[in-house]
């Protein structure tokens, strides 16, 4: 059994309390960090550990933190991105609840790496408890000097501070978050210019997930070197990341495994299997916006560069296992309507399209399907992938290209007899 | 400076400007809805996208800078096929209102879908509905939410050129939907800009509405006689169609665009102040006192009575008895014949277009002046507003009253609002003769004793001088109303009767002599001038 990092005291109780961290270690990377390594260093430790975006982008870290120029005449900011939305991820709820002293503890680590001085935690508004527990942690981190000025007596200043969302999915991309956290409407910015250049009020920004920060301390600790080869056989990845597993397994809830597992590991493995002993019929890996895999994909590796040359995405890690029961149609139509719903409305063929999508799944679902239907959701998604402001547009459009492209006949089917032939039980 | 290539056209351009810029200055349209040169990037319609060389996926050229050595193409397949992806998006929802909308004819959704779509429908949906259809927002602006397509253009212009911030896009995705900020409403004295601005028919204007079908309005370039700006505005008016809106000819101004003067806007007051053209207080013929009763006369009868008049008294109370009060209202071409005629030819000193200010008029820091005059540059270069020997209107009416002036001739202003309706009745008991020569009556034409009908700006060639010393030419819409005549060519009239004959045939000979004879004048010409107009020598 791979050991576990970040979810390793997760059943510790009050292991979101400040001395039960101190007691397993916890401040001890930035410690290290703040005494052995200069921020350039911190950030040749990171691009060498591998380490890339837990919350969907994949992007290695060390390199976007590269991007922000050294001198600046505006301040920098660090922004968390804790806005955690993409359907079928829960991961960074519990790293919230469970370890905000680590999440503390990593976005020290990226300021100090960066020259950043002032970060915000945006979280999304429906993580209420979340919040509380956070920000508990905050104030046990300021009277310990873990934040603050001074931090550990090192000389350097970090403050930091919770902004909550208030309920739109489109806040958590990069630059919705920005203009939310500014206090204006969530609608993504062009870009470029890039949020390293131009980012929160103007200055330079760097934006990271929950989770990838909380991978800092130990990356810290422990070294790069020992953090890459937790992936063996993939020289380009490293470290563990936790697997948010749901639907028809025995066993969903979260799993901290190396990026290298295979995606019939995870299911089979340590989720228990398909419930009910019945058979696997469809898998996304990644979150609602990753290409779905049929049951006889899953042994490919979840790292980011075996998931893409796959032609889907590591995305964020969110796994929804589908049984031999399920209607694709109906399946792809729950998240048509998700889609529909959190599209900012800014961009012409997000706005108009993932509201178009979604009323032909409902007539396919709903028996009112009509010949041509197949096509037209095919050429919508189309039309829709490559041609908006920001990513949500492509994750609206690569669920509805990948579950027609894999499962056609059941669209098929729904547009030309106007019912479901799916087995509803056990067939 | 980089180069590129559009369409295999190469260009070198300013380092900044968009690739939607680079292609319009080699005089290719790429098609668009969000992108205004007045206003911000917005980057939402993705109508503008096009096929760059090196990059995979089509980029949106309002927001591309150019860059050296890149490689653009506009009409690929693929780019014929976004568009028409674009505009089956931006159509699935939008109702079927064509043969009730006032946009018809110059919608952009039409237009774009004649050029760039001609596709079959593939929609089978039920189209989302919204909340504001034919709703005023303002006095002037009605909203239809369903109709928009959420360019945003609206939102920008209210933040970014008026500053007044009354509307906003609320709700999100494809119930998205324009508003107004409760408790405001849509009346920054540049409201009718939103609905140029409007690709479609969301923002329409309500004076406008229902009068005419558009493509029975023809259009001419003019200045807008509202203020001493000038703005550069289009005359649009219906000659097809006499028996659409009760008759009216003019039915609407639209601004034009002049970098120099009023960018891509023009005011509302300005916009709508077109209603007086085509008024039933409009004078269609000369007319001659008979006690209280006013005859319809002809211009032969009229204008022998006025000359042989001034010449009566001339002869026996000599120059100083008689008053000539042109208006900074008339053109260049006016004025300068007014100065010839009765300063120079008669030698009348009192020839003085200034009247009291009642109140100073409103003005901002954008594009309305106080002064709501359009030549005062004008009349003030042409000497008509000086002069050691002339006396101020007001001096006029004194010498009227104490029985020194005999005869006043008015040109389109109405004393009777700067001097008050007493003072003039008093003082007109005490003259032989009033004229007044104008476009439409108004209370002084209740004393005048010969009335004379004068065309609008609309109706006639002639040139306005702003506030800056720019010269800018009224260009012909219409033909006088009735009997009436451009002021130049009844002054003309007048002095052949009067013994003075003057060659000039059109208004166009007239400037060439004032620019031949005038200094500050001296290098303009119709030609020079066009239609973004001329400064003056001495500006």
């Amino acid at each position: 059994m791979a050991e576990l990092i970040l979810t390793k005291n997760f059943g510790v109780p009050d292991s979101h309390k400040l001395e039960v961290y101190l007691r397993h270690g916890g401040y001890e990377g930035l410690k290290k960090t703040l005494e052995e390594f200069t921020p350039d260093q911190v950030i040749e430790e990171v691009k060498k550990s591998n380490l890339r975006g837990l919350g969907g982008a994949g992007f290695p870290t060390g390199t976007k933190w590269s991007f922000v120029p050294k001198e600046s005449a505006k301040p920098k900011y660090l922004v968390v991105n804790a806005d955690e939305g993409e359907p079928g991820t829960f991961k960074d709820r519990y790293l919230l609840e469970k370890e905000p002293h680590m999440l503390i503890e990593g976005a020290a680590i990226a300021s100090y790496a960066v020259g950043i001085h002032k970060a915000y935690v945006y979280i999304r508004g429906e993580y209420v408890k979340q919040a509380r527990i956070l920000q508990g942690a905050i104030e046990e981190a300021y009277a310990h000097g873990f934040l603050g000025k001074n931090i550990l007596g090192k000389g350097f200043d970090l403050d930091l501070v919770v902004h909550r969302g208030a309920g739109a999915y489109i806040c958590g991309e990069e630059t919705g978050l920005l203009e939310s956290l500014e206090g204006k409407k969530g609608w993504p910015r062009l870009k470029p210019p890039f949020p390293a250049l131009v980012g929160l009020f103007k200055s330079p920004t760097v934006m990271n997930n929950v989770e990838t920060l909380c991978q800092l301390p130990h990356i810290m600790k422990r070294g790069a070197a020992w953090f890459a080869g937790l992936c063996e056989g993939a020289p380009k990845a490293g470290g563990t990341r936790i697997f948010s597993v749901s639907g028809h397994v025995n066993k969903p809830g979260i799993y901290e495994l190396p990026l290298t597992v295979t995606l019939r590991e995870i299911i089979y493995t340590h989720a228990g299997g398909i419930r009910g002993g019945k058979k696997l019929k469809a898998v996304i890996p990644g979150g609602s916006s990753a290409p779905v895999l049929t049951a006889e994909e899953i042994d490919v590796k979840m790292d980011f560069d075996s998931l893409m040359a796959a032609k889907t995405m590591g995305g964020s890690g969110g796994v929804i296992a589908m049984d031999q029961n399920t209607c694709m149609v109906k399946a792809l139509y729950v998240l048509a309507k998700f889609y529909a719903h959190e599209s900012c409305g800014q961009c012409t063929p997000c706005r108009e399209g993932t509201g178009w999508i979604a009323k032909i799944l409902g007539r396919l679902v709903h028996g009112d399907g009509r010949p041509g239907d197949t096509e037209t959701l095919k050429a919508v998604a189309d039309n829709i992938a490559g041609n908006t402001i920001c990513p949500f547009g492509d994750g609206a459009a690569w669920p509805v290209q990948s579950f027609v492209r894999k499962f056609r006949s059941e669209f098929d089917y729904h547009a030309k007899e106007r019912k479901c032939d799916v087995p509803r039980n056990g067939n | 400076m980089p180069t590129l290539t559009i369409d295999g056209k190469e260009i070198t351009v300013e380092k900044g400007t968009t690739v939607i810029q680079a292609a319009e200055k080699l005089g290719i349209q790429i098609p668009r809805y969000c992108y205004h040169p007045g206003l911000s990037i917005a980057g939402n319609c993705r109508m503008c996208m096009v096929e760059i060389e090196k990059s995979p996926k089509l980029q949106i050229s309002c927001y591309t800078q150019a860059a050296d050595g890149m490689v653009v193409r506009t009409t690929s397949e693929k780019v014929k096929a976004a568009r028409q992806a674009i505009l089956e998006f931006l159509l699935i929802n939008h109702p079927l209102d064509c043969p009730v909308c006032d946009q018809a004819g110059e919608c952009w959704l039409q237009i774009y879908y004649m050029e760039h779509g001609l596709y079959n429908s593939r929609f089978l949906e039920n189209k989302v509905r919204k909340h504001y259809k034919a709703t005023p927002i303002g006095p002037w602006v009605n909203l239809d939410s369903e109709r928009c397509i959420l360019c945003s253009r609206c939102v920008r212009f209210c933040n970014e050129v008026s500053k007044t911030h009354e509307l906003a896009i609320v709700h999100r995705g494809d119930h998205s939907e324009i508003t107004i900020f409760p408790g405001k409403e849509l009346n920054n004295k540049y409201s009718g800009n939103v609905v140029d601005i409007c690709p479609v028919g969301a923002l329409t204007d309500r004076d406008f509405r229902f009068q005419c079908r558009v493509w029975y309005l023809d259009k001419r370039d003019s200045i807008c006689p509202g203020c001493s700006r000038g703005c550069n505005i289009e005359i649009h008016y219906n000659l097809q169609r006499a028996h659409h809106a009760e008759g009216r000819r003019v039915l609407r101004l639209k601004p034009r665009y002049n970098p120099e003067v009023n960018k891509w806007w023009m005011c509302d007051e300005g916009r709508y102040g077109y209603k007086f053209i085509d008024d039933k207080s409009r004078i269609q013929m000369p007319y001659l006192r008979e006690g209280e009763t006013l005859v319809e006369t002809d211009w032969k009868v009229a204008l022998d009575k006025v000359a042989s008049t001034l010449r009566a008294i001339l002869a026996t109370y000599g120059a100083s008895s008689i008053g000539v009060v042109p208006s900074p209202q008339l053109t260049n071409e006016d004025l300068y014949l007014i100065r010839k005629l009765f300063r120079e030819d008669l030698g009348l000193s009192h020839v003085d277009f200034r009247v009291p200010v009642k109140e100073k008029g409103y003005e901002d820091d954008f594009l309305i002046k106080a002064d709501k005059n359009p030549n005062r540059r004008g009349a003030e270069e042409l000497g008509l507003g000086a002069g050691d020997t002339s006396l101020s209107v007001e001096a006029m009416l004194a010498e009227a009253a104490s029985g020194k002036l005999k005869a006043l001739y008015v040109f389109g202003q109405d004393i009777t609002d700067f001097f008050g309706e007493e003072r003039i009745s008093e003082m007109a008991v005490h003259l032989e003769l009033l004229v007044f020569q104008g476009s439409n009556l108004n209370p002084t034409c209740r004393y005048a004793g010969v009335i004379l009908p004068s065309a609008t700006y609309a109706e006639k060639e002639g040139t306005f001088t702003n506030f800056e010393g720019r010269v800018q030419r009224l260009y012909k819409a219409l033909e006088p109303l009735g009997e009436s005549l451009p002021d130049w060519e009844i002054v003309v009239r007048l002095a052949r009767l009067m013994g003075f004959s003057y060659p000039y045939t059109s208004a166009r000979e007239i400037f060439k002599e004032i620019a031949a004879t005038v200094p500050a004048f001296s290098g303009l010409n119709y030609t020079v001038i066009g239609n973004q107009g001329g400064k003056l020598a001495t500006s």
